[in-house]
């Protein structure tokens, strides 16, 4: 079945958009991402205009983040405080990261950013995600024993401006969370992404946060941040397409559903090898579409930039 | 699948009054579907366009008479880019700013474009499709400017919002004529133009103008004009529609495990 998509204005197959989403919502239960990183170059694929995916996917993170989320409040798993800081700094990128859209749009160069910042992202997380796991498998296999723990006393004890924390049990300086929320903002606004994928690791890495409150803490300002953002792209460059928003909001979560009990039946370290391995992929063609001639050297524009 | 037929009747009336030497053959027009209403299942419209020739003497032997039909949507600037590579990736350089290109244009023959129409006639009238695209000239510093108007007419070739339809309209007896365009899922609203041409020997005998409607209807209309004129309410109302489906997905999913 058709459908004419008023602000994209193009016809899809509406069972073609379920389909996607439920397929993005199966990974994102079984892994535990938002699926925007997926969704938004499949989105390119089927040929919605750029601008909109980008728009829209945002829209559509925040109904998955909200359901997520709802369940870690009920968990005590959300440091709010934490997430109250990270969101400051990721409000003030979204409004940068949109500033920047709409300036390389009016360039003719979004395209390119947009893909440039996939391939760079995707590449750097998937294959650091790939080497982690397969240490952990190989770990798991020859000695069996618990990992070596390291504590970081880095930069994030030395600053100065610190604040306790006390869901994480953290006592650190607030400018390496306003960091990288504020860096996770400007990705979120350019690459429609909540941005999950990278603060995750950040949050556990960089700011030593314990990982069992990182993914609600993150789902938390994720959902002000994406909601920002769909905001200011609405009102801004009009591209956010309710109707697409619906279709793939749908079949998300329905295959969220399934997800999560595909999920819980696999092993830890085979399903982080299975998402790497899935986001080398889509970086691999995406890295692929930037180095090959392309069949079709000119693109269309809107005129009177 | 949406057929929204335009018929634009032509009616052969009987002379009233003494015949015009200027003009021996003419068109007149009846019209009885303007509209294209592109609605949340729209997949692509028929037009189908006939008629008849008027003629108040009998037909002259000079060159046969042939037919053009020409549907064209509203006129946007348009700006084309080319790719280059750039230290190993392909990125966009070099643009020309088209003036006015419509969003939409179609060309019927009764016979090859060549036969029907000459140079000086296409120039007059803008029938061809390049000659349908204004560029004012493009940037000094870009070479082969050419070549971009090419890429645009090829690239809304390929998704079939350009067409050339050689041959396509049936003429019978020099007086019944009847085309077909096909209108593509992904169409810009505004007044679309028709113009029916008759030729002989290359030169213009009468022409016809006349257009059809086309405009989102419905919900596509409610929810476009939103976006555009109270764009704050329309973001508001996506986050409450997507914070309500979360809450919803998550309240299913207790009763579920339970």
């Amino acid at each position: 079945m058709q459908i004419y998509l008023p602000i994209a204005e193009v016809s899809v197959n509406a069972f073609l958009l379920l389909g996607l989403g439920g397929i993005v919502g199966i990974l994102s239960g079984m892994f535990g991402v938002g699926g925007g990183f997926l969704m938004t170059p499949l989105l390119f694929f089927i040929g919605i205009p750029p601008a909109v995916a980008v728009a829209t996917e945002a829209n559509q993170i925040v109904a998955s983040s909200f359901s997520g989320v709802l369940a870690h409040l009920r968990r005590k798993t959300v440091d709010l405080r934490m997430g109250t800081v990270l969101l400051i700094g990721g409000l003030t990128g979204a409004a940068v990261g949109v500033v920047l859209f709409n300036f390389l749009k009016a360039q003719g160069q979004v395209d390119l950013l947009v893909k440039l910042c996939y391939v760079v992202f995707l590449g750097v997380v998937g294959g650091l995600m790939f080497f982690e796991s397969l240490r952990a498998i190989r770990r798991s296999k020859t000695a069996g024993g618990a990992a070596p723990k390291r504590r970081k006393h880095g930069l994030v004890h030395v600053l100065p401006f610190k604040m306790k924390f006390r869901v994480s049990g953290l006592y650190i300086s607030v400018i390496p969370p306003l960091l990288v929320g504020l860096c996770v903002g400007i990705l979120s606004a350019i690459m429609g992404v909540g941005g999950g994928f990278i603060m995750v690791p950040a949050m556990i890495y960089l700011l030593g946060m314990p990982t069992k409150v990182v993914i609600g803490t993150s789902l938390f300002q994720i959902i002000f941040v994406t909601g920002f953002t769909t905001m200011l792209h609405a009102t801004t460059n009009f591209t956010v397409d309710v109707v697409l928003a619906v279709l793939l909001l749908i079949g998300g979560v329905i295959g969220a559903q399934i997800g999560t009990r595909i999920g819980v039946k696999m092993k830890a370290e085979n399903l982080r090898i299975l998402l790497a391995l899935m986001v080398l992929a889509v970086c691999g063609k995406l890295a692929l579409d930037l180095l090959l001639t392309p069949t079709e050297l000119y693109s269309l524009g809107e005129g009177g930039h | 699948m949406l057929r929204a037929f335009a018929l634009l009747a032509l009616m052969a009336l009987p002379p009233l009054t003494a015949p015009l030497p200027a003009q021996a053959e003419e068109i007149v027009l009846g019209l009885s579907h303007d509209e294209v209403a592109i609605t949340a299942t729209f997949d692509g419209s028929e037009v189908l366009i006939f008629g008849a020739v008027k003629r108040e003497a009998p037909a002259p032997d000079a060159a046969p008479l042939q037919v053009i039909i020409t549907l064209a949507g509203p006129s946007q600037p348009v700006t084309v880019r080319r790719k280059e590579r750039v230290v190993g990736i392909w990125a966009n350089t070099d643009a020309v700013d088209v003036d006015a290109a419509p969003s939409f244009y179609a060309v019927a023959t009764s016979a090859p474009l060549d036969e029907v129409l000459s140079a000086t006639e296409d120039l007059r009238h803008s029938i061809t499709i390049p000659q349908a695209i204004r560029s004012v000239g493009a940037p000094g510093e870009v070479e082969n400017a050419k070549t971009f108007t090419e890429a645009l007419i090829r690239i809304r070739a390929g998704s079939g919002l350009y067409q050339v339809l050689e041959n396509d309209v049936d003429l019978e007896e020099e007086t019944l004529f009847r085309g077909q365009i096909t209108l593509p899922a992904a169409l810009t609203e505004g007044e679309y133009a028709a113009r029916i041409f008759l030729t002989r020997g290359g030169e213009v005998i009468d022409i016809y103008e006349t257009s059809i409607a086309v405009f989102k209807a419905g919900l596509e209309r409610w929810l476009y004009d939103t976006s555009r004129e109270q764009p704050f309410f329309y973001g508001l109302m996506s986050l409450a529609i997507a914070i309500a489906a979360g809450w919803l997905a998550s309240a299913a999913f207790r009763v579920f495990q339970r």
